[in-house]
């Protein structure tokens, strides 16, 4: 493989922001930085989107009732508001779920929307959200009904939770609760994470104090289930041993999530979006959690490996020992016969909350490196660890998400472990409560792009010349129009699942097919010079 | 049955300002811009992708509470400045969303403002504004407010010239090269707004473009003040919300407003007013076009005649493909629509003046789950319109005859055809491969030859 000489990283900077007015290049360059994971320098992240400047963030509404509430197949999702909103979060992200049989409670399929019109925004809309519950409780008898604001409602004042509350009491055997996610607040998707955590706590967790049995029991937060990722995670948990009595949220049901509190350990993959849910766990029911990842083989093997030992038992520890040397041997072969068609290419990865650092795994697999990368929607502490949570300053966005009071419950609290217990694992190498962000898994020099825009993409493909662009599907067709695959990692690229061992191989044989793919000799990339070349001949004759 | 639903489930129709953006992807060196939240440019930017898999970029006024309680033009001027220094534009499309209408944000107002800080000696890019609120009408009415805005900022009068302006309606790009193409046969100057045929459907880029290649240019757009007529294919839209309406009471511009051209009857329509207009005959190629078509509609009666169809989508399709359907024989039973013109039922009965007697069922500003519940009792073989019909399709084992916007299930929906005699031929041989489909796969034997 031929080496590439890399441009320097502060050239590089310098050049995404040159064409910015001087306080949008000032801003901007303070979420552009320059990696060295020995001494990790400050990110501005979960900071406002400059207007016109083209964003991949979405709003909050698409964190809460897209992200979060989606792939819960048995609440009825009513979106309040004009039509659109619904229709676009109709089936778009593909989480996957697997009802009780062919007659079991999936509401995923449909689109319920109350289809504002211009005379609710004049005169209210409460009234047709009523009649519209009533409907979908007619119609389904369903166990839940979500309530999701959007913009207009917030503005025009509709009380979505007195609408809930009065609709929960007069119905009786259905649970019913809104949510303020109006698409204007907070900086992303974010807010609307932080939003659905806290209404489902409310409302929602520990309903049902049921032990439905098993001896290592533990939840499954931060995994949506894109391409059946959940699934492989589910089968590797079950061949372990290990109970999973709630996941938040892939392939999850009300059901679980009233009884989750019944767990003993709360594993996070995706630490941005679900981070509350656990930390107000812990607080109310004594349930410790940990961070975990299960993209990449190696690092699904340190992950069961680490529930294991939380739970300091032999057995388990030997069953999962066993079960990675069971699956590994398949692992390994792959890797072998792609490995050296992929080693030395360079990576970019722009996504998510938490899938651009996971990822970065299974390019390391396969030998490829990690040019640069950053999040849609993180915030400090996904790039640089939970340590610097009590020095991010908290900006009117941020103020304007509720941060619920929680306390031990007077009952049910009940610690899992001895404080000294678990500084015991911490000391062990176990994520207790932890979390260190993406920055010091990375190389020196690498470049951190917090939000990138539409621009900057274009701009770094074109110094960097990258042989795969992870991002979404916003951004998939310009990146391909310059000759670079792009790999979606929102959706896989209709593929997966991509989670655990049998998601690592596919994986790397989805990766070897695009970077590797002739269908790229057909394209004249921008920086190919011949065609400038070719093009000044043909001027001069 | 049930009926007088409150709550839309599986909405038939999207919003507002999806429309206005599509159309001012049709603009050369346009950028759309939408004035609300950040969510909205990120949602339509997505839906639009997967129909259309090109770049397509939407810039935000991104409003935060703040912006929401005290008013949004100091993100629409930010917004607009840091647009044009990135992108250079020519023109940048602004349409209004649920959010922006309901604060009651006056838009031209603050255009106005924008004007009159702006330095003077920086070029700046033409602004043009619709307004596109969610909580009114579908997207087919954000599609058309965006056309008409385009050419009442834009147009300008003048001594009239041998000049035609086409406003063709929400069509696939495909379709779009194909008029292109007819009207150079007649050698007819044209104008033809929107035309995202190249924009959004383009080959991979020799060099970088901040803005795709194509689009309606905005000195063709200023010319079609001074046009000789405007066809615009449209059966609900009327005069004043319509841009050849505008051209007609401004400058006094004959409009004729035709069916979209689909089926023999109709494109023949389009066809002669051409050859009209141009005083040129018919060339070869649509002739021969046409004779084929005839011949195929002979070919494939045998396997289409007396099956049952629902159609649904933006009312003109609805139109334009029932009046289609009584021409192969193939009895449309439900004609469906999202959309609310109220004359939905008027329109069809000019095309198909027998409709009750046929017993043909029109109804408007109807979603999914309506359409499901007449489908029970209507029994058809086929439905007709776009991607979010399959569910519907999934369940009751009704094939399903993809046309239209969104098709996010299928591959190269932007390149499908349905105008003009070669259009429907392309929706014929799909329809009559349909159904043969669908008898071989149901067949006990499960062959078929023909």
């Amino acid at each position: 493989m031929e080496s590439r000489i890399l441009p320097d990283p502060s050239a590089v900077k310098e050049e995404l922001i040159k064409k910015y007015p001087p306080k949008v290049a000032k801003k901007r360059g303070k979420a552009i930085v320059i990696n060295d994971p020995a001494e990790i320098p400050q990110v501005q992240a979960n900071i406002r989107t400059i207007p016109g400047i083209i964003t991949q963030r979405g709003c909050s509404y698409a964190g809460c009732k897209g992200v979060v509430l989606g792939p819960t197949r048995d609440i009825v999702n009513l979106v309040h508001g004009p039509i659109g909103c619904s229709f676009y979060a109709w089936l778009t992200r593909r989480n996957q779920t697997r009802p009780d049989g062919p007659e079991g409670e999936n509401y995923m399929t449909y689109c319920f929307s109350t289809d504002m019109q211009e005379e609710h925004v004049v005169f209210g809309g409460e009234k047709k959200l009523k009649k519209a519950i009533q409907e979908a409780y007619d119609l389904f008898h369903p166990k839940a009904i979500g309530i999701f604001s959007t913009c207009p409602v917030g503005l025009i004042g509709d009380d979505i939770h007195a609408v809930a509350k009065e609709m929960r009491e007069k119905l009786g055997d259905c649970n019913i609760f809104g949510f303020s996610c109006e698409g204007y607040k907070g900086v992303s998707q974010s807010a609307g994470h932080h939003i659905a955590n806290n209404q489902v706590f409310k409302h929602v967790v520990g309903l049902d104090d049921k032990d439905k049995g098993g001896t290592f029991k533990i939840n499954m937060l931060g995994e949506y289930n894109i391409g059946g990722d959940a699934f492989e995670i589910e089968r590797l948990l079950a061949k372990c041993g290990i109970t999973l009595v709630a996941s938040f949220s892939g392939n999850s049901t009300i059901g679980q999530f009233e009884n989750s509190h019944t767990a003993d350990l709360n594993v996070i993959m995706c630490h941005r979006s679900i981070n509350y849910m656990a930390e107000m766990m812990e607080t109310k029911y004594g349930i410790p959690w940990m961070k975990v990842n299960f993209i990449g083989a190696e690092a699904t093997a340190k992950s069961l490996r680490r529930i294991a030992r939380y739970f300091e038992d032999d057995s388990l520890m030997a069953r999962v020992e066993e079960v990675i040397a069971e699956e590994m041997p398949a692992v390994s072969s792959v890797i072998e016969e792609i490995h050296p068609k992929t080693k030395g290419k360079l990576a970019m990865l722009f996504v998510g909350g938490s899938r651009a650092h996971h990822y970065q795994e299974l390019f390391g697999e396969l030998g490829m490196e990690t040019l640069s990368a950053g999040y849609e929607f993180g915030h400090r502490d996904d790039y640089e660890g939970r340590r610097v949570i009590p020095n991010i300053k908290v900006d009117a966005d941020s103020k304007n998400i509720e941060e619920l009071k929680i306390s031990a419950d007077p009952d049910r609290y009940k610690p899992r472990k001895t404080e000294e217990e678990l500084e015991k694992l911490k000391q062990a190498g176990l994520n207790i409560r932890d979390y260190e962000g993406m920055m010091p898994d990375m190389h020196k020099g690498s470049l951190v792009i917090d939000d990138i825009s539409h621009y900057e993409t274009e701009k770094l493909i074109e110094l960097y010349k990258p042989d795969i662009f992870c991002a979404g599907i916003k951004e998939k067709y310009v990146v391909q129009k310059m000759g670079v695959p792009l790999k979606q990692l929102h959706s896989y690229d209709y593929g997966g699942p991509y989670a655990g061992f049998t998601g690592a191989i596919n994986f790397y044989r989805d990766i070897d097919r695009m970077v590797n793919s002739r269908i790229w000799k057909l394209i004249q990339a921008p920086w190919e010079e011949t065609a400038v070349e070719l093009e000044a001949d043909y001027v001069t004759q | 049955m049930k009926t007088a639903k409150t709550a839309t489930q599986n909405a038939c129709k999207l919003c507002n300002p999806l429309g206005a953006c599509l159309a001012f992807k049709g603009i050369e060196k346009c950028v759309p811009f939408l004035h609300g939240s950040q969510g909205c440019a990120t949602y339509i930017r997505r839906y639009l992708i997967s129909h259309f898999k090109e770049p397509v970029d939407i810039a935000s006024s991104n409003f935060n509470e703040d912006t929401a309680v005290f008013g949004g033009s100091h993100n629409l001027k930010l917004g607009l400045r840091n647009i044009t220094k990135q992108y250079k534009p020519e023109i940048i499309g602004i349409a209004t969303t649920c959010l922006s209408e309901t604060i009651g944000d006056d838009v031209e107002m603050i255009l106005r403002e924008y004007d009159s800080e702006a330095d003077p000696a920086v070029s700046r890019p033409v602004m043009i504004h619709a307004s596109t609120p969610s909580y009114q009408g579908t997207h087919i009415d954000g599609f058309h407010a965006a056309t008409r805005a385009t050419v009442a900022q834009l147009a300008e009068g003048g001594t009239k010239r041998n000049l035609l302006t086409l406003f063709p309606n929400m069509v696939s790009p495909a379709d779009l090269r194909y008029l292109k193409e007819i009207l150079e046969s007649f050698s007819i100057p044209f104008v033809l707004l929107p035309d995202y045929s190249e924009t959004l459907d383009g080959g991979p880029w020799g060099e970088y473009h901040r803005i795709p290649k194509g689009g309606t240019p905005q000195h063709a757009i200023r010319k079609s003040g001074t046009a000789a007529a405007s066809i615009e294919f449209t059966s609900v839209l009327t005069g004043e919300k319509s841009p050849a309406g505008y051209l007609e009471e401004k400058f006094d511009i004959p409009s004729y407003r035709l069916c979209l051209p689909i089926g023999i009857k109709q494109s023949d329509a389009f066809f002669n007013l051409l050859e009209k207009l141009s005083e040129t005959p018919l060339p070869h190629r649509y002739e021969d076009e046409r004779r084929r078509l005839v011949d195929a509609y002979v070919d494939g009666h045998k396997y289409v005649f007396g099956k049952k169809a629902i159609v649904y989508g933006e009312e003109d399709l609805v139109i334009a493909i029932t009046a289609f359907l009584r021409e192969i024989g193939i009895s449309p039973v439900l004609c469906a629509s999202g959309g609310k013109s109220g004359i939905l039922k008027k329109r069809l009965a000019e095309m198909v003046p027998d409709i009750d007697d046929l017993g043909i069922k029109v109804r408007e500003g109807v979603d999914f789950v309506d359409i499901e519940n007449e489908a029970k009792n209507l029994e058809p073989d086929l439905l007709i319109g776009n991607s979010k019909g399959f569910t519907l399709s999934r369940k009751n084992n009704i094939p399903i005859v993809r046309i239209g916007f969104p098709i996010h299930d299928r591959f190269g929906g932007q390149r499908l055809h349905h105008l003009g005699y070669r259009g429907t031929q392309e929706l014929f041989d799909r329809i009559v491969n349909t159904v043969i489909e669908y008898r071989q796969n149901s067949s006990p034997i499960g062959y078929t030859y023909m």
